[in-house]
C-alpha cells in the first residue's frame, strides 16, 4: 500500500479547511513527526528482534497467524505482527514477558501431549493448530469484554497473544509499534489509509438532500 | 508556554490560583487573568499541545497518555458505604492542560429549563435529594451563548423543537452529516420523532489559528492534532496566555488548601514535577478539578476548624454524585457506513427530555444520539455482536464486514442525587505521592436504571424502524466506573444542604471558590460540559464582581 496516502500524505497535499495560519505555525512540528514516523515504519522492516528469540518468534508468528490467518487477504504474518509482539515486550507490555516466557513452553508441551512426536507448534498443520489453540482458549476466562479495562498481566498466555495480535493488526500504522505493517490491518477492515476525510463518508449518506427542518406545527408533547 | 506568559514566583501573592485547567479552569484563567487579575493556573497534568496528540490507540488509550494513570493513581470502588471498597479502576478523567475538554466526545447539549427546576415541578423523589437550583435557565442563557461563540460549538440553532430559548444563534453550521445520523433522522422521523443536527463542540470552520474538523476519525478519547476540537487547551487557555497576567503551570499535583488564622485560604500546596513541596501564595483560590478531584482535594485539606474536609461544614463535599445513566445499543446495517470517518455524532433527538413520571412509571428523561466513537483496536476487542468468533478466519470475517458497517445509539439520561453516591478517600491505598486514593461509592437510584432500559427500548425501537440487520445492547447494570463526575460539591442557598453559593463561593470560606462538575445540582439529560462551561463564564462574573467591590479578602 502506497505510504503516501496515510497522514503523511494529508498533511503535503490534502490541506482544504485547515486554517493557513494553524499550518504555518505548526508545519515544523507536523513534519518532525512525520519524518519521525516513516523513520520508525522503516525501522520495522528488518527481520531483527529486540527480545524474542529467532525460535520463540517462529511460534509466536505461527501463533499470530492462526489467530488473524492468511486468507484472500493479508493476516498476522502480513502485518508482522511479531515484530510488533517482540516491541511491545520491551516497551509497553514489559510485564508480559512472563506471560510468553512461560506460555511458550507451556504451548510445546501442549504439542507433545496432542501430537506425539511433533516438536514446535510451528511444525503442526493450520488445522492441527487450531485445535491445539482451541484447547488453550477453552481454559481461558472467555468473555471478549470492553478493550483497555483489564491488565494484561492477569491474562492467560492465550489470551493475551489474542489480544497482541489483534492490537498489532490494527495499530495505528505510522506510530512507533512495529504493528499493521503497510497498513494492511486496516486494508482488510476496511479502514481507509487516510487521517483526514471528506462527505459523503458512506452508502446512507452519499444522497442526503439536506436538512429538511421537522415539521412546524409539532406540538411539544410529553411522551 | 507562549512567549509572553508571566512566570510567578510561589512567593508573590497573586490574585487567583486556579486549581485544574479543563473545561471549567481554563474559562476562569482566560476570563479573570483578561480581567486585569494575576492568575496561576496548577495542571496536575502535562502540557501537550496538538503535535503530541497521535493516534495510537495503545499510548493514547492503554497507557493514559491524556487521562488518569491506572498505576500512578489507582482507585477502589463500593456500592454502598456499609460495603469495603475494592482496588478497580472506578474513573477516568483528562489528565493535561485542558482537561477532559481535550479528549471528549464534544457533544454540547445546553440544559433546558426543566433541569433547574426538577424538584418543585415534579415534587420530591424517594431515595433522592433531588433539589432546585439557586438559579435559573435564564440566568445563564447568556453564558450558554459566550460559550458557543467565544470557544466554537457547531449546530442549528431551532431545529429541536423542544430546546429552551436562546438569544443568537450559533455562530456556524453543524458538521457535515454521517450515515449513521442519516439513519438516524429517518428513522426518527417514520416514528413521528424530532431528530436534529448534533450541536458539537468541534469546529465546522476555520477560526485564526484552528482548523475546522478533517473527519480523521480519531476523536473520542483522542486530542485533536488540528485544533478543531473546542478544548479548554485549543481555545481558552491560549486566550489566557495571550493576556500577559496568567501563567500555566503543568506538572502541579495541588493536594492541600491551607487557611490562615482568620479561616482564609491562603493558597495552594501542590507536588511539582520532581515531588517537592511548593507553595502557591494567592489572595484567592478557584478550584476547578473535576466532580472527583475536587472533592477529594477539600478533604484531603481537613484541619482544625473543619476536621471533615475543607468547606464541609455541610457534610455533603464529596456526596450526590450523579455519573448520568443510559445505554449503548449496537447495530450493523447492509452497506457500508463508513463511520470511522469524522466526529463521533452528528444527529440526536430531544423528544424523551421531560418524560412524564404518571405515564412511564419512573422520573427523569433523556436523549439519544448516533454515533459511532471506536477506533480500529477498541472496535475488534470490543464491539463485535456478542457470540462472535474471537480469533480464527470466522473472526476476520465478521471483524472485516462490520467495521464499516456498525453504528450504535446512545442513550443519555438523568441520574437522581443519591447522598451516599460519592467520592471519598480510601483510607488502605495510597496514590503513587502517598495521598489516600479516591474511593467511588456508587448505587444508581432505581429510577435511573428503568430510565437507562427505556432509553434502550426506544433506540431498539429506532433501529427496527431503520431496518437494521443486527442489533444488541448490553443488560442494563448499576453503574462502576465514573465519567460523568457531577454534583460532588453542589451549589445552593442552604450552607446545610450545599457546598458553594450561587456566586461559586463555598459557604465556609469566603475567598475559595469551587466551579466544575461538583458545582451542579441536577445531572442534565448526560452531556454536562456545555453546563460547566456556562457556569464558569458566569462564575467569573461573580467573583469579578466580588473581588472590585472589595468584598474578597486581601
Amino acid at each position: 500500500m502506497n505510504k503516501d496516502l496515510s497522514r503523511r500524505g494529508f498533511l503535503s497535499q490534502g490541506l482544504t479547511g485547515i486554517s493557513a495560519a494553524w499550518i504555518s505555525a505548526h508545519w515544523p512540528a507536523m513534519l518532525s513527526a512525520a519524518s519521525h514516523a516513516r523513520q520508525a515504519a522503516k525501522a520495522a522492516s528488518p527481520a531483527k528482534f529486540e527480545f524474542l528469540s529467532p525460535e520463540q518468534a517462529r511460534e509466536i508468528d505461527a501463533i499470530a497467524a492462526r489467530i488473524i490467518p492468511t486468507t484472500d487477504t493479508p493476516g498476522a504474518h502480513e502485518a508482522g505482527v511479531v515484530f510488533f509482539i517482540d516491541r511491545a515486550l520491551v516497551t509497553f507490555a514489559k510485564e508480559d514477558q512472563k506471560t510468553y516466557a512461560q506460555g511458550l513452553p507451556g504451548l510445546e508441551a501442549r504439542v507433545h501431549e496432542m501430537f506425539p512426536g511433533m516438536e514446535k507448534f510451528s511444525a503442526a498443520t493450520p488445522e492441527q493448530q487450531d485445535q491445539i489453540l482451541q484447547s488453550f482458549d477453552e481454559q481461558s476466562s472467555g468473555a471478549a469484554g470492553r478493550p483497555f479495562r483489564r491488565r494484561m498481566a492477569t491474562q492467560s498466555f492465550f489470551e493475551t497473544a489474542r489480544v497482541h495480535t489483534i492490537m498489532g493488526f490494527l495499530i495505528d500504522p505510522d506510530s512507533d509499534k512495529r504493528g499493521n505493517r503497510d497498513g494492511v490491518g486496516w486494508k482488510v477492515i476496511g479502514r481507509e489509509p487516510e487521517h483526514m476525510f471528506q462527505p459523503p463518508f458512506g452508502y446512507y449518506d452519499k444522497d442526503y438532500p439536506g436538512w429538511q427542518p421537522n415539521p412546524p406545527d409539532v406540538e411539544k408533547t410529553k411522551s | 508556554m507562549m512567549p509572553d506568559e508571566p512566570k510567578y514566583k510561589t512567593t508573590d501573592e497573586v490574585d487567583f490560583v486556579i486549581v485544574g485547567s479543563g473545561a471549567a479552569g481554563g474559562i476562569l484563567a482566560k476570563e479573570l487573568s483578561g480581567n486585569g487579575f494575576r492568575v496561576v493556573v496548577l495542571e496536575q497534568g502535562p502540557y501537550l499541545t496538538e503535535k503530541d496528540f497521535v493516534h495510537d490507540e495503545i499510548k493514547v488509550l492503554n497507557q493514559d497518555l491524556l487521562t488518569n494513570h491506572r498505576e500512578l493513581q489507582p482507585t477502589t470502588f463500593r456500592k454502598t458505604p456499609q460495603d469495603k471498597a475494592k482496588p478497580q479502576r472506578a474513573l477516568v478523567y483528562g489528565r493535561l492542560v485542558g482537561g477532559t475538554s481535550t479528549h471528549f466526545t464534544a457533544n454540547f447539549w445546553r440544559f433546558h429549563e426543566i433541569d433547574f427546576t426538577e424538584r418543585s415541578k415534579v415534587g420530591p423523589v424517594a431515595g433522592s435529594t433531588l433539589a432546585d437550583w439557586p438559579i435559573t435557565y435564564a440566568d445563564l442563557e447568556p453564558y450558554y451563548t459566550k460559550v458557543e461563540w467565544e470557544i466554537g460549538v457547531s449546530g442549528l440553532a431551532y431545529a429541536s423543537p423542544f430546546d429552551p430559548p436562546r438569544s443568537k444563534p450559533y455562530p456556524m453550521p453543524p458538521l457535515p452529516v454521517k450515515s449513521s445520523g442519516v439513519i438516524f433522522e429517518r428513522a426518527a422521523r417514520k416514528l413521528g420523532w424530532h431528530p436534529f443536527p448534533a450541536p458539537m463542540a468541534i469546529l465546522s470552520e476555520p477560526r485564526p489559528g484552528r482548523s475546522a474538523c478533517v473527519n480523521c476519525g480519531f476523536c473520542l478519547g483522542f486530542g485533536c492534532e488540528v485544533g478543531a476540537k473546542s478544548s479548554s487547551l485549543a481555545t481558552a487557555i491560549r486566550m489566557a496566555e495571550k493576556t500577559g497576567r496568567c501563567e500555566i503551570r503543568p506538572n502541579s499535583y495541588v493536594h492541600r488548601i491551607e487557611l490562615d488564622a482568620a479561616g482564609r485560604a491562603t493558597g495552594a500546596v501542590y507536588f511539582d514535577a520532581r515531588r517537592n513541596v511548593q507553595r502557591q501564595k494567592a489572595k484567592a483560590v478557584v478550584v476547578c478539578a473535576n466532580g472527583a478531584e475536587t472533592p477529594r482535594l477539600l478533604l484531603l485539606s481537613a484541619n482544625k476548624q473543619f476536621p471533615n474536609g475543607l468547606a464541609n461544614s455541610s457534610g455533603y463535599v464529596g456526596k450526590n454524585l450523579m455519573l448520568n445513566s443510559g445505554g449503548v445499543t449496537t447495530a450493523v446495517f447492509e452497506e457500508p457506513l463508513n463511520d470511522y470517518k469524522g466526529f463521533a455524532v452528528s444527529r440526536i433527538l430531544h423528544d424523551f427530555y421531560e418524560l412524564d413520571p404518571d405515564k412511564v412509571g419512573f422520573h427523569g428523561g433523556g436523549g439519544l444520539d448516533a454515533r459511532f466513537d471506536m477506533t480500529p483496536i477498541g472496535f475488534a476487542l470490543g464491539s463485535l455482536p456478542p457470540g462472535s468468533p474471537r480469533w480464527g478466519k470466522s473472526f476476520k470475517e465478521v471483524l472485516s464486514h462490520n467495521f464499516t458497517r456498525t453504528c450504535e445509539i446512545y442513550g443519555h439520561g438523568t441520574s437522581l442525587p443519591v447522598e451516599n453516591n460519592s467520592f471519598s478517600l480510601d483510607a488502605d491505598l495510597k496514590d503513587a505521592w502517598g495521598l489516600p486514593a479516591l474511593r467511588l461509592t456508587y448505587k444508581d437510584h432505581p429510577d435511573d436504571l428503568k430510565l437507562s432500559a427505556w432509553l434502550n427500548a426506544r433506540s431498539a425501537e429506532l433501529l427496527e424502524a431503520a431496518g437494521a440487520k443486527k442489533m444488541w445492547a448490553p443488560p442494563v447494570q448499576e453503574q462502576q466506573f465514573a465519567v460523568h463526575l457531577l454534583g460532588t460539591c453542589r451549589m445552593g442557598n442552604d450552607p446545610k444542604t450545599s457546598v458553594i453559593n450561587s456566586d461559586h463561593q463555598t459557604h465556609d470560606v469566603k475567598n475559595l471558590f469551587l466551579c466544575d462538575g461538583s458545582s451542579l445540582v441536577t445531572s442534565g439529560r448526560g452531556q454536562p460540559t456545555m453546563t460547566i462551561e456556562a457556569l464558569a463564564f458566569r462564575a467569573a462574573d461573580r467573583i469579578t464582581a466580588l473581588a472590585k467591590r472589595g468584598d474578597l479578602p486581601t
